[in-house]
């Protein structure tokens, strides 16, 4: 029954761009046939949660593959989230980027076809399907990246993001078929045991590494993140950031439950790359004054928390500690679901600014509160969600950390690698301080203090429409962070289909049982303090607020939001040098001078363009090979065919 | 294998050393097409007994190859004003000796495939991979669009004389024969647009278009 919903959600969502690419007065159909898609799918998705696995089979006329479809806890437990953001984005997209704006038919069918063909991914049983869903995705995303393509910045965007879904394809083409060398099957089915410990073992955890490192933006392969994030548009940033990323967990954790023994080296490097995701991305930021650019590397941050959970799970597996594997587990899966549920949540109230402000630059921004009530309020939600405070869902995933930190800590009886297990918290501490710095800067120069240009102080609140697709995200936040054990026997189920050889004594809901009273606590204080904090303002007189005696203060005296991450940017120039531009010391009598930093991304912009420069200019003299002379390529081939016959013939 | 099969392979071999060497177009293409008529009458010396399908091959074969292809060659030469010559890469004795040094590594290669026992005798497996050779050779070294036409139906007929070896399924080789049919019309209309975009047929000028 789950299978048969989740497949037709599949087909609804792919098939609802259709009627968009006819004619644009269908646009209301498409709407209606991807919410309608994604609902269904949702529904199955939940019912392959509680339920027990479910499978569905169609014959395909390529050789090995099959439309092989396995809802297990763990298929349903990421498709879930896909089917929920497409039917949120596809509200959203009804009015964010109406039928009569350009491509809007062209942004529908895409987006239609990624939501549907990300949600087929994580339920392939097969892997020629896996890969056939995983191109789909890669090349539906390509084109919503490249919308606006009549600006350079999309383009290349687009472009460096086609070149890094080509390497992640290539190694992903390369676990397949050595998958299938292993285990002559062509289904995702158990290794060998101790497969884990042999050369082809360490091969493909090698390769599941690079390939999905890069799917889901994991440091140092988040290159093409950023710039793609920043460039699709708002609802598409949603789903990609909140569910296309996290095909790479999910490939990661789908290959690493085939292993009955994963080696320790391999939970070891997790770890380490998880916590310099984590820390780097949310430093890099810090440092970003486009809103979208900004959301995007707290996507690389979060992605590092997902895979730090994934390394504790890995590395206390690999020593036989249950417990830390199940916290490890728990933790970064139920961070899939948060970061799935705030960050779209982000991107979506975040584009409704750009709706209302007309640009993406944080600083043409600017007291948006008082125009966009709405919207400034799902923002502060997701931006408390997504700084792991209590008592939204945040904080619960990364509570789950903490105790898996704290606990090794007090009993680690064998030391060694699980020493490095005491990194996490204070990782964890550090990331989630600089995440509220950096939403600190991000709500105050987007929504407080007063508009900086024209187009921000005319700014209004969004459609209803755009309004109502936040709204099942707040609530899908409040619900797990203020009764997580209501979600502990999914997660539990999820976990178990994670790593089925886990076993373990302690229940998940008895874990999170007890942050529930104080995360009530917390809501009802927070509440009570909002409430109290309205009543006091409506009775105050307004004026503004101290302006250090200025006589006349302008909007370009506010904290800019550069100026606001100043000092923390400063303290991470080790790993990310600004660029600053200012100017020189004034003369006498000063003329008028600008001032402006940025900071470029260290691997992308300091590291793989200048190198591949250079490769450029080494590989030109192989166009020396490439005459256009027809007669030369045929000698070409003919003396390709006689090496291969005189090869073959030995 | 009958002696007469085994002359007209002679002469196939001949026509490949005709066809390298002459400057003409004109007598290239005739070549090409004398090759065509040597293949088409070829299965009547293979097969000991006349049936309705062997005619119908022999007509068809010796209708399209020798006469028909042929003749749309000339009509394209007609059409696209070009001066006859071949205007080779290589010069025509280099062409030549490499067609001969071919034409004996392959006599002396055929005596080391392992084929079935009745293939071995006769002349048809080192004639099909010399003439399939010399085809390649007139591909390679030729410079004008329509020399490589005729490079690539030697390469073809190369093809067909070792299909001959499994005449029971000859039902292929038509198949082939109409796929050739239409490759040559196709080639036609590139020939003719090319001519209209360079205003020649020299392929060197084709490298334009290389990225």
């Amino acid at each position: 029954m789950s299978a048969l919903l989740v497949l037709a959600g599949v087909a609804l969502c792919m098939a609802s761009g259709l009627p968009s690419l006819a004619t644009r007065r269908a646009s209301a159909a498409t709407t209606v046939i991807i919410v309608a898609g994604g609902l269904t799918g949702l529904i199955g998705a939940v019912l392959g949660l509680t339920g027990g696995p479910t499978e569905l089979s169609l014959p395909w006329h390529i050789p090995g593959g099959a439309v092989a479809i396995r809802i297990d806890a763990l298929s349903a437990f990421f498709a879930a989230p896909v089917f929920l953001l497409a039917a949120a984005g596809g509200l959203y997209a009804d009015r964010y980027w109406p039928a009569a704006r350009t491509r809007a038919g062209y942004v529908r069918a895409f987006f239609g076809i990624m939501t549907g063909a990300l949600a087929l991914l994580m339920c392939a049983a097969n892997t020629i399907l896996f890969l056939a869903a995983w191109e789909i995705v890669a090349v539906s995303s390509f084109f919503l990246i490249a919308t606006e393509h009549e600006q350079a910045v999309s383009r290349s965007a687009a472009w460096i993001y086609v070149a890094a879904s080509h390497v992640a394809t290539l190694a992903l083409f390369a676990i397949v078929a050595l998958l299938h060398a292993v285990t002559h099957n062509w289904a995702f089915v158990p290794l060998p045991h101790g497969t884990g410990a042999l050369p082809i073992g360490h091969a493909l955890l090698g390769l599941a590494f690079v390939a999905f490192g890069i799917k889901a933006g994991l440091m140092p392969f988040h290159i093409w993140l950023p710039g793609a994030h920043a460039a699709a548009p708002s609802h598409v940033s949603a789903v990609m950031s909140g569910v296309a990323i996290k095909m790479g967990v999910y490939g990661l954790v789908r290959v690493l439950s085939l292993f009955d023994a994963v080696p320790s080296a391999f939970g070891t490097t997790l770890l380490l790359a998880g916590i310099a995701s984590s820390i780097l991305g949310v430093a890099f930021a810090l440092a970003q004054h486009d809103l979208k650019r900004l959301l995007a590397y707290h996507s690389i941050e979060n992605i590092g928390i997902i895979v730090t959970g994934l390394g504790i799970g890995v590395l206390a597996q690999a020593h036989g500690q249950p417990f830390l594997a199940l916290l490890g587990y728990a933790g970064a899966l139920l961070h899939v679901w948060n970061h799935g549920l705030f960050k779209a949540l982000l991107f979506l109230s975040a584009g409704a600014a750009i709706h209302g402000a007309h640009t993406r630059e944080i600083d043409r921004m600017g007291g948006l509160a008082r125009r966009m009530p709405w919207t400034a309020a799902a923002f502060l939600i997701g931006a408390v969600a997504i700084t792991g405070l209590p008592p939204l869902n945040g904080f619960v995933s990364e509570w789950l950390l903490y105790v898996a930190g704290f606990t090794s800590i007090t009993r680690t009886p064998h030391g060694g690698p699980v020493l490095l297990l005491v990194l996490v918290v204070p990782a964890l501490a550090l990331t989630g301080a600089l995440a509220l710095a950096c939403f600190v800067k991000a709500f105050g120069a987007v929504f407080l203090g007063t508009p900086r240009s024209a187009a921000a102080a005319d700014a209004h609140e969004v459609p209803f429409a755009m309004r109502v697709a936040m709204v099942p995200l707040i609530l899908g936040c409040a619900a797990i962070g203020l009764v997580p054990a209501l979600f502990a026997p999914l997660l539990s189920s999820a976990v178990h289909a994670a790593a089925p050889r886990l076993m373990t004594t302690v229940t998940l809901t008895a874990l999170l049982q007890p942050i529930q009273m104080p995360a009530l606590i917390v809501m009802a204080a927070g509440i009570a303090a909002v409430l109290i904090l309205l009543a006091a303002t409506r009775r105050a007189a307004p004026a503004l607020t101290w302006d250090c005696g200025y006589a006349a203060p302008t909007a370009r005296m506010q904290y800019t939001a550069s100026s606001a991450a100043r000092g923390l940017v400063g303290f991470f120039a080790w790993a990310m040098p600004p660029v600053i531009h200012a100017p020189q010391p004034f003369p006498l009598f000063p003329s008028a001078a600008a001032f402006e930093s940025h900071v470029p991304d260290t691997v992308l912009d300091r590291v793989l363009l200048p190198v591949l420069r250079r490769a450029r200019w080494v590989l030109s003299f192989a166009r020396y090979f490439q005459h256009g002379r027809m007669q030369i390529y045929l000698v070409y081939l003919g003396v390709t065919l006689v090496v291969l016959l005189a090869w073959s013939a030995q | 294998m009958p002696p007469i099969a085994d002359s007209i392979l002679i002469l196939l071999l001949l026509t490949n050393f005709f066809i390298l060497g002459t400057a003409n177009l004109r007598s290239a293409i005739r070549g090409v097409a004398l090759q065509g008529l040597l293949l088409g009458v070829l299965p009547f010396f293979v097969e000991s007994h006349a049936t309705v399908r062997l005619v119908l091959l022999v007509i068809a074969t010796m209708a399209i190859k020798g006469v028909v292809i042929p003749g749309l060659l000339m009509k394209a030469l007609r059409d696209v004003h070009i001066r006859h010559e071949v205007e080779p890469y290589l010069g025509f004795v280099p062409t030549l000796f490499l067609c001969a040094a071919g034409t004996a590594l392959a006599l002396l290669f055929a005596d080391h495939l392992p084929l079935a026992a009745a293939d071995r005798t006769g002349l048809f497996v080192p004639a099909s991979l010399a003439t399939l050779f010399s085809g390649f050779l007139g591909l390679t070294t030729r410079r004008k669009a329509i020399s490589q036409v005729t490079g690539y139906l030697v390469l073809e007929n190369g093809i067909y004389v070792f299909g001959l070896l499994l005449y029971q399924s000859m039902m292929v080789e038509v198949g082939v024969l109409l796929d050739l049919l239409v490759g040559i019309f196709v080639m036609g209309i590139v020939l003719n647009h090319i001519q209209r975009e360079f205003s020649s047929l020299d392929t060197e000028r084709l490298s334009r278009l290389r990225e």
